[in-house]
């Protein structure tokens, strides 16, 4: 468990410098409290519209398709660290695995998902 | 560093899996790569895919083969359930056919993710260890998702497709943490040594006691038993009818295949106790299904509701915990894939476009008007009744037999009561269908493409066949039941 | 001891968060508190000795899902729903489940957990995990690339872009 150690260390490290801040320029700041500074983005000048719009669908296919390739990556990882344990039958099975997603990427591909029009 | 050791991987035993995975591919390439008006040739593709997988898992009866350590198995059993799921696949393609065509949806990816679908139901078949199985229940559900909100301007299709995948995705969630815990008590996944850690007492009792209930409640989702069976009449009524056709077949067969061998095979032992739970649901399921299917107006929902009462028959089978009552489901599931899909292949062309015409007026006269269609309606309808001379009969005699046998008789009577009920809204059917005057509009000409009727003569076929000549069938359900 | 009061500590911010995220009224701050949950369980994971699990729930849940969680936040355009108060539904909900849980709390105190003493050196790195994961869970792995194309076409299929 001691190799954590550091991943704690940094946590608390971030989060007391994230607090920190937030609460030095609390306590230390000036205030002028108005409508316009107390809006979100706090540039001070009057909004134009709400921030609340609809996003096009392509962001969530975006995502969507950076979620599957990534669980593809994530298999990556062990693999290539027993690699060399696997030798040859560990290339063929990752081939496999690989050439089934490369199917999708083609096919979403030509499908016009990755165009943004 | 030192080589691994690798397994035995006998490519051979997924042959079918690999066919239906690569036909898959195939479709999406071809459906990306053709021009729109060339893909009528599609279907066609997918069913030689299917066709092939089924000689391949024909090919592979009689011998029994456990691979890739352990996790995948074949056996009778095994290929007996798949051949069923790829009867109904290849008939829910035939079906499919002009439906895809009339509602004008890009049909590459319909039938790619319908292989796709099966072949995770192949994985559940053949899971001989849990994560298989949960792998190839998701690789089922997930197509499954896609394909009940595949007519994606229909609302109510969107619907269906929202309300499976919420609820699916809970019932997942109930399954696998019903495997961790079985995992938790005995250390493994493996079928074969949750069993012997049972046996011999090493696993701990009342974690395995927690995991056998959450596997019950992910299990009975799927095969819609109640109390886990709300999603099936908004999904069954929302999905486009070949689906609906489709889901009421395979996914369900593949279910039970893997719930029979988790339960006979990994917690035998234990079946003094869950014979019980087993009783409840079945009593329960078929005693909610056929009630709630006298009040629908929609044909699709009625339906949706006597297949909940058919899961219930089919568990039954399960209370027995001996061969008698595995081969009996594996006989039903047999004769109710023929049924329902021909049903389902009625309603799809009774529908129309945008299927608007679901409910019982819309049936009105339809005996008179055409004649074929009213009487293959009627067929398999007194079928899923199960009057004499059907398969619905054969099937629902032969399980009522095995519950019989091991001195259920309570069960079996209720099943019969239910059996009456049934008779009512099948009936009903049948009433507005020839008892009525044409009083609401003429109905229009129905189109009847050639795949369609295949589909229909394959089904009356199935229907009739194995209720009037169930010997052979019976034989070989039997070679393939779980236990000895 | 240590490792009790860890435990501990991640536990009962896991489940906290895991109830702000149910009951909080803006959905933003539903998705900051699963974002929590996650790192908390990778915690549990991390003191499981799980650590490339550890990892990758950060990495996968913590980043991409929470990534996809927010968009579809924003794409729906949920309303705030300030002002509202609960229906009676949620608590009964809740209820239920801690019911729930109070009759599963006996059986899980005669559960007799001990810690495997045999345990691999290697246990839980990323080494160990792609021993198995390439050996013996061969099959599931290439049922997992099958798992990902029948999402793929399935979410290409629902989005209703207008497609080619």
């Amino acid at each position: 468990m001691s190799q954590y150690i550091p991943v704690l260390f940094m946590l608390a490290v971030a989060g007391a410098i994230s607090v920190g801040m937030v609460l030095a320029s609390e306590l230390l700041g000036p205030k002028f409290k108005f409508r316009e500074k107390m809006e979100p983005f706090e540039c001070g000048e009057v909004q134009a519209s709400s921030s609340k719009q609809r996003f096009s669908i392509r962001f969530y296919l975006v995502a969507m398709m950076f979620i599957i390739f990534d669980i593809e990556a994530v298999f990556l990882f062990p693999w290539a660290v027993t690699f060399q344990a696997l030798g040859v039958f560990g290339f063929i099975e990752m081939m496999i695995f690989i050439l089934i997603l490369a199917a999708g990427l083609i096919y979403i591909w030509k499908k016009g998902v990755l165009d943004w029009e | 560093m030192k080589q691994l050791v690798i397994p035995d991987v006998s490519l051979g035993a997924v042959g079918p899996e690999i066919v239906l995975v690569v036909t898959a591919i195939l479709l999406l390439l071809l459906e990306v790569f053709t021009a729109r008006k060339e893909k009528g040739y599609l279907a066609y593709t997918a069913l030689g895919g299917v066709l092939l997988a089924s000689a391949m898992t024909a090919n592979m009866n009689g011998y029994t083969e456990m691979n890739f350590s352990g996790m995948y198995v074949v056996d009778n059993f095994a290929s007996f359930f798949k051949l069923v799921c790829l009867l109904g696949t290849g008939m829910t393609i035939l079906v499919s056919v002009t439906y895809t065509i009339n509602e004008g949806i890009s049909n590459g990816e319909y039938y790619a993710l319908l292989l796709f679908a099966t072949s995770g139901m192949f994985f559940m078949i053949s899971g001989s260890d849990m994560v298989t199985i949960f792998m190839g229940l998701e690789v089922m559900s997930i197509s499954l998702y896609a394909l009940a909100g595949y007519t994606r301007n229909r609302e109510k299709s969107n619907e269906a497709a929202l309300k499976y995948f919420v609820l699916g995705a809970l019932a997942s969630a109930f399954l696998l943490y019903g495997i961790a815990l079985i995992y938790g008590a005995t250390g493994s996944t493996k079928l074969a040594i949750i069993g012997d850690s049972l046996r011999t007492g090493i696993a701990n009792y009342h974690l395995i006691i927690i995991g056998a209930a959450l596997l019950v409640v992910g299990f009975g989702f799927k095969i819609s038993a109640v109390p886990f069976h709300m999603w099936a009449p908004d999904v069954y009524q929302g999905a486009p009818a070949p689906v609906t056709a489709f889901m009421s077949s395979g996914p369900k067969a593949a279910t039970f295949a893997a719930f029979l061998r988790v339960f006979n095979e990994a917690l035998p032992s234990m079946q003094a106790d869950w014979w019980q739970i087993f009783w409840i649901l079945s009593v329960m399921t078929m005693t909610v299904g056929n009630i709630m299917a006298l009040r629908q107006t929609d044909v699709k929902r009625m339906l949706a509701y006597s297949s909940i009462a058919h899961a219930g028959y089919i568990l039954m089978g399960f209370t027995t915990g001996d061969w008698f009552g595995v081969s009996a489901i594996l006989f039903y599931m047999l004769v109710y894939t023929f049924m329902n899909i021909g049903v389902f292949a009625v309603v799809t062309i009774v529908a129309r476009k945008n299927e608007e015409k679901t409910t019982f007026e819309d049936y009105t006269g339809l005996g008179y008007k055409h004649p074929i269609i009213g009487v293959t309606l009627v067929v398999l309808l007194f079928s899923l009744i199960g009057i004499p001379p059907t398969a619905g009969f054969v099937g629902k005699f032969y399980i009522f037999m095995s519950a019989l046998q091991q001195g259920y008789v309570w069960l079996v009577i209720i099943a019969v009561v239910n059996s009456v009920i049934s008779v009512f809204y099948y009936l009903r059917l049948t009433i507005v269908m020839y008892m009525t005057e044409e009083t609401t509009e003429a109905l229009p000409s129905l189109s009847l493409s050639p795949s369609l009727v295949t589909a229909l003569i394959i089904s009356i076929y199935g229907s009739l066949w194995l209720g009037v000549m169930p010997s052979s069938y019976i034989t070989f359900a039997q070679a393939a039941s779980l236990i000895p | 001891m240590t490792l009790l009061i860890l435990f501990y500590s991640f536990a009962t911010l896991a489940i906290c968060l895991a109830m702000t995220m149910i009951i909080a009224k803006r959905p933003i701050i539903s998705a900051i508190s699963l974002v929590g949950v996650m790192f908390c369980l990778a915690g549990l994971f991390a003191m499981l000795n799980a650590h490339l699990i550890a990892a990758l729930q950060v990495l996968v849940y913590a980043g991409a899902i929470m990534v996809l969680f927010m968009f579809v936040i924003m794409l729906l355009n949920v309303r705030e729903k300030e002002g509202e108060s609960y229906s009676s539904a949620v608590f009964i909900q809740i209820g239920s489940v801690g019911i729930l849980a109070a009759m599963l709390l006996p059986f899980m105190t005669t559960i007799n957990m001990t810690v495997n003493p045999n345990l691999e050196v290697d246990f839980g790195t990323t080494f160990a995990v792609g021993k198995v994961l390439f050996t013996d869970y061969l099959l599931p792995f290439e049922i997992a690339s099958v798992l990902l194309l029948a999402g793929l076409v399935g979410a290409v299929m629902l989005s209703k872009i207008k497609i080619k």
